[in-house]
């Protein structure tokens, strides 16, 4: 529920489809961007596509990664064969950019636009709570350098539009007369666009003035998923992409798996594996919270995993997701021992005895496991009927030989974990 | 009514409207006010666009009150002149309208937004709407916030229990103001841990575009002369915490400030994480919990080293502000008790109550129906027909397949006798009469008695106490010349022992065939022999050889007294019953088909003998 990023894609193919819809029709894009994914059966593409045999073309992952060209991502002015063969070297196949490592999977092709360096322009529209800035340069390009600097700025009030001359005022001052009308134009219009799909970022660098046409050579931009309901017709069938490099381990993918099932929240991030400190925190505030803890106690580095639940989910998912870590945790021996916090503020209106139940199930089936792996269990919790929950947790520490201390909201939330990696209060 | 400060959101004489039906939130809301001791309820009106204007009853403490509800916003204003809150239940697809609406009606200042999800760009107009004609939204994607022993909004602080535990139900001197919600109730137990208790608690709502944000609520602490300190959590994103930090720089907040920006942890993710909230996500450098942490720190905040201690900076603060007496502890006003409701009650088994009904037949409560001990999908697994769900429902145990046949027969023989009989008459007479299906039915079914299908029950129960009373059929039949009354079940209008009547024919074979003895049937059989030698129509008749047999039925399968049980109940009646209604509905939908207008009797059948004059 939030902004969420788009394939560049993604993002062209709506600005052909709808952007003479915002300008009256004078401002035309030609829906020349195909995307390559991982099932794109690509011998076929040729007669689908017409062009991709007859030009040049530019080929990128389409993958929310930014600076592309200088992490040598990108094949220019090429011919299909060329393409063809550039994306099969690199489809699946890991790369790093920067410190983060992930597989391609997608790439978007289109013509290649030959132009003059001057031919570049920078534009970019953001969201602020009181209305939407756009940006301007009059030079684009990767080597654009500190945009915020640079750029003319126009603030436009929410709920207002900016007319060209307004543009052409604020923003164009540094462009070659010939052009800004086509220019103030094209952004009028752009803005339109961006306002009425409910876009809440939008960069185009560069976008390139050929003669009296105009393309966007290079496009990132988020949209508020919340508007679904409103602009979803008009975005099409899309989908948001992970952020490049997250690739989920088989734990982590089933737990998003069950947490699409349920109307609660499961959440799981293994930071990890080997480390010995684990979470399983209910709300996503407080398991941020206890995630911090650990990062300012100076544990970081014993930092297991991240996650929450969350929405009062059922006995059954409270179980497999409680297993999915007791599984993980417990799996390799640490000479130290390890430790799982069991942690959550004050719930408003779930019955903590109820939600620790599923919890308790799989704690049980993993008792040897456990005593084996010498782990030490921490609760702490509040809430609806937390007497009960606790003194549950309490009789199972005894029952199943694994040390479980138990705390309710008398003791201070995060309390549990200086306890855990200190060794007392 | 003296107007409000324009720090004072909400005070103890504040009364909202609801929006939308959320009964658990009004009677939360009605409990803190009975704990707070508040002399009106702070809910007035509930406005509920899809239902219609009436009332809806809630406790007040021990006492029952009827809370007004409206259709239209509208309505609700001009009934409620005072009110100048509203809490919005509606969804994220109406919020912003709903929100939008509320604005038009200049008594309404303040709108709490509760919904999940609401568009960043509506939001955004409704935050410039709000500012220019000074009003107030508290949200989206919040549970609301709380004024200590004032005013509760919504869901605030959980159950009442909490409310008592981290004091809530009475005033103490901290403001606090934080993005979560859902750590509202933690926070309030930190601050009545570590302090004389909270004064006023706002949650701003984890969005990134909130209509106030944590700096518009600080200020308006800052004016309230009875808040003496303000505690605040942040969250890494956005750049709502430097506008503290500028605050504080300036000197617009003087107060202490105990704040702490959750989200330190994002160090150790190597992606980009979005957090639970949706503006909880860090773009730059200077949106990360650490940097915001040690800005707060660098302007004057007291910010603790980790959320570990934020709960002894908070006490610290108080005490030295105890010690230097601008906060006089007060003393604790005596708790006031909500009742416990019944079902909690139950469920913590505190209480019981005797039960008004009782059922052992059937059981709607689970995962799936139950006939008796029998789940709805083992009824159709095991294919027991409409007889074996009758005699599970009417005789409380399934009984063989034979006998679930043969009351199926029963019910397939009984089920039509043509239109002229006196119950398909009175339906068809009714139905014409432009009554509806269960008026005509009924009609029919009324006529059921002693002369008309009684027969059946009425075999049953003479051949039944002549047999047990070892009366010989000849005894039987003279005793009953005697008493000068008809045998029941005996005799038939047009079939004759020479034309025998086809329906008793199967009935009584597949009896003798398979029910494992059929004394009564024999007896009966043994009367008509004697019957019929004084008149060749006085057979056996239908209802006669269904009763009987039924009767060796029940006695084989359930022993004779529980069989007797059943039968003094009016079960064969029952049995009679049911398979005529079909016929009777059939008789119905008939004459409905043929759009029958109404019957009327003509005069010449029937015969005026009034007294002459």
């Amino acid at each position: 529920m939030a902004q969420k990023a788009i394939r560049e894609a993604d993002g062209k193919r709506m600005i052909a489809r709808l952007l003479k819809e915002y300008t009256n029709g004078t401002y035309t894009i030609a829906d020349r961007f195909v995307t390559v994914g991982p099932d794109t059966d690509v011998k076929k593409l040729p007669t689908k596509y017409s062009w991709l045999a007859k030009e040049k073309l530019v080929v990128k992952p389409d993958q929310l990664i930014k600076r592309r060209g200088k992490s040598k991502l990108l094949l220019l002015n090429a011919d299909w064969k060329d393409a063809e063969q550039w994306i099969k070297g690199r489809m699946s196949k890991p790369v790093t950019v920067g410190t983060v490592t992930g597989i391609l999977d997608h790439f978007i092709v289109e013509p290649f636009v030959p132009h003059a360096e001057t031919d570049e322009y920078y534009l970019a529209i953001l969201s602020k709570r009181e209305g939407d800035e756009i940006l301007f340069h009059h030079q684009g390009g990767i080597n654009v350098g500190d945009i915020d600097a640079k750029a003319a700025r126009l603030m436009v009030p929410i709920g207002t539009s900016p007319t060209a001359a307004d543009i052409q005022r604020q923003l164009l001052g540094n462009v070659p007369k010939e052009r800004r009308e086509l220019i103030a134009g094209f952004i009028e219009g752009m803005f339109k666009f961006y306002a009425d799909l409910n876009y809440t970022y939008l960069e185009i660098n560069p976008f390139v003035v050929t003669g009296n046409k105009i393309v966007p050579l290079d496009l990132a931009a988020k949209l508020d998923d919340t508007a679904e309901f409103v602009s979803g017709k008009k975005w099409g069938g899309i989908e948001f992409p992970s952020p490049f490099g997250r690739m989920l381990t088989k734990e982590e993918a089933y737990i998003k798996d069950l947490d699409s099932k349920t109307g609660a929240s499961l959440k799981l991030t293994v930071l990890n594996p080997d480390a010995r400190v684990w979470t399983m925190v209910a709300g996503g505030g407080a398991s941020v919270i206890y995630a911090d803890t650990i990062t300012d106690l100076g544990f970081m580095g014993e930092m297991a995993n991240y996650g929450e639940y969350s929405g009062d989910p059922n006995e059954e998912f409270t179980y497999l997701y409680a297993k999915t870590i007791l599984d993980l945790m417990t799996r390799k021996k640490h000479p130290k021992g390890k430790f799982l916090l069991i942690g959550g503020g004050i719930a408003n209106f779930t019955d903590v005895a109820n939600t620790f139940k599923g919890i308790v199930r799989a704690l049980k089936e993993y008792q040897k496991k456990l005593q084996d792996t010498n782990v030490k269990i921490f609760v702490r919790r509040g809430g609806p009927n937390y007497k009960e929950g606790l003194r549950v947790m309490r009789e199972l520490g005894e029952q199943l030989g694994v040390p479980i201390e138990v705390y309710g909201p008398e003791t201070h939330m995060t309390k549990i974990v200086s306890m855990a990696l200190k060794g007392g209060k | 009514m003296a107007a409000k400060k324009d720090y004072i959101l909400f005070d103890k004489d504040t009364q909202a409207f609801i929006y939308n039906m959320q009964t658990n939130a009004v009677q939360r809301m009605l409990d803190f006010d009975f704990v707070a001791g508040r002399k009106t309820p702070s809910v007035a009106a509930i406005i509920n666009p899809t239902g219609s204007d009436g009332f809806q009853k809630f406790f007040f403490g021990p006492k029952e009150i009827l809370v007004p509800v409206y259709k239209l916003m509208k309505t609700a204003t001009v009934n409620h002149k005072n009110v100048d809150v509203m809490i919005n239940f509606a969804s994220f697809r109406s919020a912003a309208a709903t929100t939008e609406e509320a604005f038009t009606y200049p008594q309404l200042r303040t709108v709490v937004i509760i919904a999940e999800g609401v568009p960043e760009r509506r939001m955004r107009e409704l935050i410039a709407k709000a500012k220019q004609l000074n009003k107030v939204i508290i949200g989206p994607a919040t549970v609301g916030g709380i004024v200590a022993g004032a005013f509760k909004i919504g869901n605030t602080g959980g159950t009442i229990e909490n409310i008592m535990d981290s004091k809530l139900h009475r005033p103490g001197s901290v403001g606090f103001v934080s993005k979560s919600g859902g750590l509202s109730n933690e926070a309030y137990n930190i601050v009545s841990q570590n302090t004389d208790g909270l004064y006023e608690g706002i949650a701003i709502g984890g969005d990134r575009y909130p209509g106030t944000t944590l700096l518009d609520h600080l200020l308006r602490f800052e004016k309230n002369p009875d808040i003496k300190m303000l505690v605040c959590l942040g969250e890494v994103g956005g750049s709502d915490e430097y506008t503290i930090v500028d605050a504080l720089k300036k000197k617009q907040l003087t107060k202490p400030l105990i704040m702490w920006v959750t989200g330190t942890c994002s160090k150790a993710f190597k992606t980009e994480v979005q957090f639970g909230h949706a503006g909880a996500k860090a773009g730059s450098d200077a949106e990360t919990a650490d940097a915001k942490n040690a800005a707060l720190k660098a302007a004057g905040a007291v910010v603790p080293n980790s959320f570990d201690d934020y709960g002894e900076k908070i006490g610290m603060v108080y005490k030295d502000l105890v010690k230097k007496k601008i906060i006089v502890p007060r003393p604790e006003p005596p708790a006031v008790k909500v009742p416990m409701d019944y079902n909690a009650a139950i469920k913590a088994k505190v209480v019981r109550r005797p039960a008004n009904f009782i059922s052992t037949i059937s059981d709607d409560r689970g995962e799936e129906l139950l006939y008796g001990s029998m789940p709805i999908s083992e009824v159709f697994k095991k294919d027991i027909g409409i007889g074996g769900v009758l005699s599970i429902l009417w005789f409380k145990r399934l009984l063989p397949d034979y006998a679930t046949k043969f009351i199926e027969m029963a019910v397939m023989v009984t089920a039509d006798h043509g239109p002229a009989v006196s119950g398909a008459h009175n339906t068809i007479v009714a139905t014409r009469a432009g009554k509806d299906l269960i008026s005509s039915l009924v009609s029919g079914m009324l006529t059921i008695g002693p002369r008309f299908g009684g027969a059946i029950d009425g075999a049953a129960q003479m051949f039944s106490e002549a047999y047990d009373a070892g009366k010989t059929p000849a005894q039987f039949v003279n005793d009953m010349k005697q008493k000068g009354v008809n045998i029941q079940g005996i005799g038939h209008l047009v079939k004759s022992i020479h034309n025998p009547d086809m329906r008793v024919t199967i009935i009584s074979g597949y009896a003798k065939k398979h029910f494992k003895s059929t004394p009564l049937l024999d007896y009966a059989r043994e009367v008509e022999k004697i019957t019929t030698s004084k008149r060749d129509n006085l057979i056996l008749n239908v209802d006669g050889c269904i009763g009987i047999c039924f009767v060796d039925l029940l006695r084989s399968e359930l022993g004779t007294k529980e069989a007797d049980e059943y039968i003094k109940m009016g079960a064969l009646n029952g049995l009679f019953v049911l398979g005529r209604s079909i016929g009777l509905i059939g008789h119905y939908l008939d004459q409905k088909r043929l759009k029958q207008g109404l019957y009327r009797h003509p005069w010449d059948d029937i015969a005026y003998m009034l007294p002459e004059k």
